[in-house]
């Protein structure tokens, strides 16, 4: 008897494993490490701010000559806006994803019902969709201009100073910075685990971690607008 | 003591089902929680009423089907099965809620009891090891090491009772699931179909509708067996690389 053939391609790694519960997990823990890490980033340079207006808008400007001369102007600037938008969409949608199936599964509560896990545990969800409605209105005032009160192209200090110069947006940045220090507090934690890198040995470490970075994070980010708000950024 | 009982009633399967009060007297602390409900359907019965339906079969904590939400929690206050809770843990004129394990791949058959059998089907689909038939092998034949003995035991543990189901916010059964797993994929003789075993389980539980893991970790706070939630991230670690492994 002849054997078998194998005919049909079996489907790419990320294709097979976006179909099952686990391997859609695993996307939303690499993208949101992947947000993570640019987060990092991106808040060291926001504490450029202190240094004045010379140093943080001549840094601006280095980022877009980063990468030269193999990279044209932008292009890694570019590169790195086209990695984080892919990443954004494809945690969303997994998290709306599974969400929507998490819900169907547990149809009915229970008549007494204690809530035994962290607030940062429960508040993934909303404190997820606090992100996304935060980060459209960010671009929107710091990197289109569109809703910035000074927006001056190239002068991102003064555009900066002018968005925080109003009360209800440094409301509005701090709440959204709170939420992404519980959102990476049990975040970071529960993609080592759906990573598979946690272990009864590690766990206390990971946790740790997880805190230090939801710490670090919430902080040095809040420190703009309270900067600007104290005038000692101006 | 004598205690208030707020039990879900429902005839079956496609009826609308509802809490009911009854008021029990003459409860001793000695009772387990399942003596409890037989002196309650004692008095149903002899009133003319329907018994409620619960299931139990070993009473010894072993067999896992005693399954039921009690004020909320599974198995009740105890890190224990039901027919092991004693009454002592509650107190004279307590009001005590009685559910069944509420998840969508646990449908109710009638009051307090479900069918589990999409655990079976998770089962079915590789939680079990191949061995030729025959006489038993020689008991030396394959070493296995101390630790991955230790290891397989406690995950061994797990008796598919499905409170990790039932106290999940998302009806999810990862610690189910993932104890089967670590369990064979840990040992010699499981190693053969370490793969097959992770993909095959892991798809058929996302099959049986159960939903999926945010860990939370309330499923292994109800188990009653103690099955740690490092085994769900074992797990996930075992299907990633059975995913990169597959072809
Ligand atoms: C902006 C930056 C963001 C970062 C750095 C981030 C980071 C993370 C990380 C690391 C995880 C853990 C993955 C895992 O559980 O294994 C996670 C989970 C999650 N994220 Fe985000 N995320 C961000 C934005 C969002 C947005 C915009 C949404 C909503 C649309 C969202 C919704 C969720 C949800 C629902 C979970 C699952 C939590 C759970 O199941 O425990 N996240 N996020
Ligand atoms: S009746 Fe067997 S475990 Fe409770």
């Amino acid at each position: 008897m002849a054997l078998a053939t194998r005919t049909e391609r079996s489907p790419s790694l990320i294709g097979f494993v976006w179909h099952s519960t686990v391997g859609k997990k695993a996307v939303m823990a690499v993208t949101g490490l992947v947000m993570l890490a640019y987060l990092v980033a991106h808040m060291l340079g926001n504490l450029k701010i202190f240094f004045g207006a010379g140093e943080f808008n001549a840094y601006a400007h280095w980022l877009r000559t980063l990468g030269g001369p193999v990279l044209h102007h932008e292009w890694f600037l570019w590169i790195v806006r086209a990695v984080l938008a892919a990443s954004v969409v494809l945690h969303g949608v997994a998290a709306y994803q599974l969400s929507r199936r998490d819900l169907a599964a547990r149809p009915a509560r229970y008549e007494r019902r204690r809530a035994r896990t962290s607030y940062a545990t429960r508040t993934m969800r909303w404190g997820g969709v606090v992100l996304g409605l935060f980060l459209v209105w960010h671009l929107l005032d710091l990197t289109t201009l569109t809703v910035n009160p000074n927006a001056q192209q190239g002068h991102p200090y003064e555009n900066l100073v002018a968005s925080f110069g109003r009360w209800y947006v440094n409301v509005v940045y701090i709440v959204a910075m709170l939420a992404l220090g519980l959102h990476i507090r049990h975040g970071f934690w529960s993609a080592a685990q759906t990573l598979g890198a946690n272990s009864p040995r590690r766990d206390r470490a990971f946790k740790a971690t997880a805190d230090g970075l939801a710490a670090l994070l919430t902080l040095g980010f809040v420190a703009v607008p309270i900067g600007v708000m104290t005038g000692i950024v101006s | 003591m004598k205690l208030t009982l707020r039990i879900w009633r429902q005839r079956d399967a496609d009826s609308a089902g509802a809490m009911t009060t009854y008021e029990v007297d003459g409860i001793s602390e000695d009772m387990s929680f399942l003596e409890m409900l037989d002196h309650l359907n004692e008095e149903l019965i002899l009133a003319g009423d329907e018994p409620v339906a619960f299931d139990h079969d070993c009473r010894e904590g072993i067999c896992g089907a005693c399954g039921m939400v009690i004020n909320g929690q599974a198995h009740g206050p105890e890190r224990t099965t039901t027919c092991q809770l004693h009454m002592r843990h509650f107190r004279d004129g307590d009001v005590i809620d009685v559910e069944p394990w509420r998840a969508a791949a646990f449908p109710v058959v009638k009051d307090l009891v479900v069918d589990r059998s999409a655990f079976d089907r998770i089962i079915g689909a590789g939680g079990y090891v191949s061995v030729p038939t025959g006489a038993a092998p020689e008991a030396h034949a394959t070493p296995v090491p101390k630790e991955a003995a230790d290891l397989a035991f406690e995950h061994a543990e797990c008796i598919g009772c499905g409170a990790c189901v039932a106290a999940c916010p998302n009806g999810s059964a990862m610690l189910f699931t993932s104890a089967k797993v670590v369990h064979l994929n840990v040992l010699p003789q499981g190693a053969p179909e370490r793969e097959s075993r992770v993909l095959g389980m892991v798809s058929a539980m996302d099959e049986q509708g159960f939903g999926g893991c945010t860990n939370t970790g309330e499923c292994a706070v109800a188990c009653p067996k103690g099955i740690p939630l490092s085994a769900i991230g074992t797990m996930n670690r075992e299907y990633l690389r059975a995913s990169v492994k597959r072809r």
